[in-house]
């Protein structure tokens, strides 16, 4: 399991427009330096990164072999209802991890 | 340091380094194997408050000053039995940022050992003394010539009140000693190994330098 760092508020107001930043512990290895021996490291990138409030996409990302290590991104959404966002990053070698935050909406 | 660096420093929610220090919380619970003792089981939590801002101290058993990750490593030996963390792998990074984050906010306090004298004094002389086909000193940038420039890069005093850091460059966390082994291959001279008792001299003679100062851990540079 990767580490996460998110920041997103707690409660919000019907209709405001909310930012959440995350960053996740990932070595975004480009697939092009060589080991000290020179040999070629295998690519390991996170792919795709989405994020979804109650199950409706509100953002996407791809990324690619240029992104830094340890990857932080930062987005905004409208606070329509109370529930969850659901943050899904994937990657090569099969990596996925998903992290859910709870957003309670009042009026 | 750029205002930008220093608000994702400022930042615990955009600082790279929480992710370390957030994994030493979880290694500082957890037993390491054939251990029956983790970290926890002996430290009280908050027990670790200041111990970074006094390091390197001087140990009873080696009769020689020794770094804080030396100290944690010494730890895992003698109390858990278990080998040492390999110096600068991962896992010591997190431990000491864990420990070290702790002591955030706090001034430095370099001990009044007189059994550290000899190696503060000798670690001072290091600071001044040319080294690499450069044939320059950490004084000679970082006394003469802070806050001036070395191409594009602002050049800092010197201080250590961030360590572990984040450094940008890195895309990792990395220890002082690490930064210590940085500057001297810029200067094109052979660094000395981790852990080597020239560099804790080095350390010794900077937490003098940087004796008041606040600690900032985990700091983030360029």
């Amino acid at each position: 399991m990767a580490r996460t760092l998110i920041n997103a508020p707690k409660t919000a107001k019907r209709g405001e427009v909310i930012e959440i930043r995350a960053t996740i512990g990932h070595p975004m290895e480009t697939g092009f330096r060589p080991d000290e021996n020179g040999k070629i490291l295998p690519r390991n990138i996170i792919k795709k990164f989405s994020c979804r409030y109650n199950g409706e996409l509100v953002f996407s990302a791809e990324m690619f072999s240029a992104v830094s290590a340890n990857p932080y991104l930062a987005f905004h959404t409208l606070a329509t209802e109370s529930g969850t966002l659901t943050l899904t990053w994937e990657g090569d070698n099969g990596f996925s991890q998903t992290e859910t935050i709870s957003l309670s909406v009042v009026a | 340091m750029a205002a930008s660096t220093q608000a994702m420093q400022a930042d615990d929610t955009l600082n790279p380094g929480m992710l370390w220090v957030k994994d030493g919380e979880a290694l500082w619970q957890k037993l390491p194997s054939q251990s029956q003792k983790s970290c926890a089981n002996c430290h009280t939590p908050g027990s670790m408050k200041g111990v970074a801002s006094r390091y390197p101290a001087f140990d009873d058993v080696l009769k020689r000053p020794i770094a804080l990750s030396q100290r944690i490593n010494q730890c895992r030996q003698k109390y858990q039995q278990v080998e040492p963390l390999r110096l600068e792998s991962q896992d010591l990074l997190s431990l000491e940022s864990f420990v070290a984050h702790q002591s955030r906010g706090l001034p430095v306090a370099p001990p009044t050992d007189s059994r550290l004298d000899a190696a503060r004094q000798r670690g001072q002389q290091r600071y001044t003394q040319r080294m690499g086909q450069l044939n320059l000193s950490c004084a000679q940038c970082h006394d003469d010539n802070a806050g001036g420039r070395l191409g594009s890069s602002q050049i800092p005093q010197a201080h250590h009140t961030g360590y572990p850091v984040y450094r940008l460059e890195w895309q990792n966390l990395g220890s002082l000693q690490r930064r210590l082994r940085n500057c001297m291959s810029g200067v094109r001279a052979e660094p000395f190994a981790y852990g080597a008792p020239e560099l804790v001299e080095l350390e010794l003679h900077l937490a003098v330098r940087a004796k008041g100062m606040l600690m900032e851990t985990p700091g983030v540079r360029p």
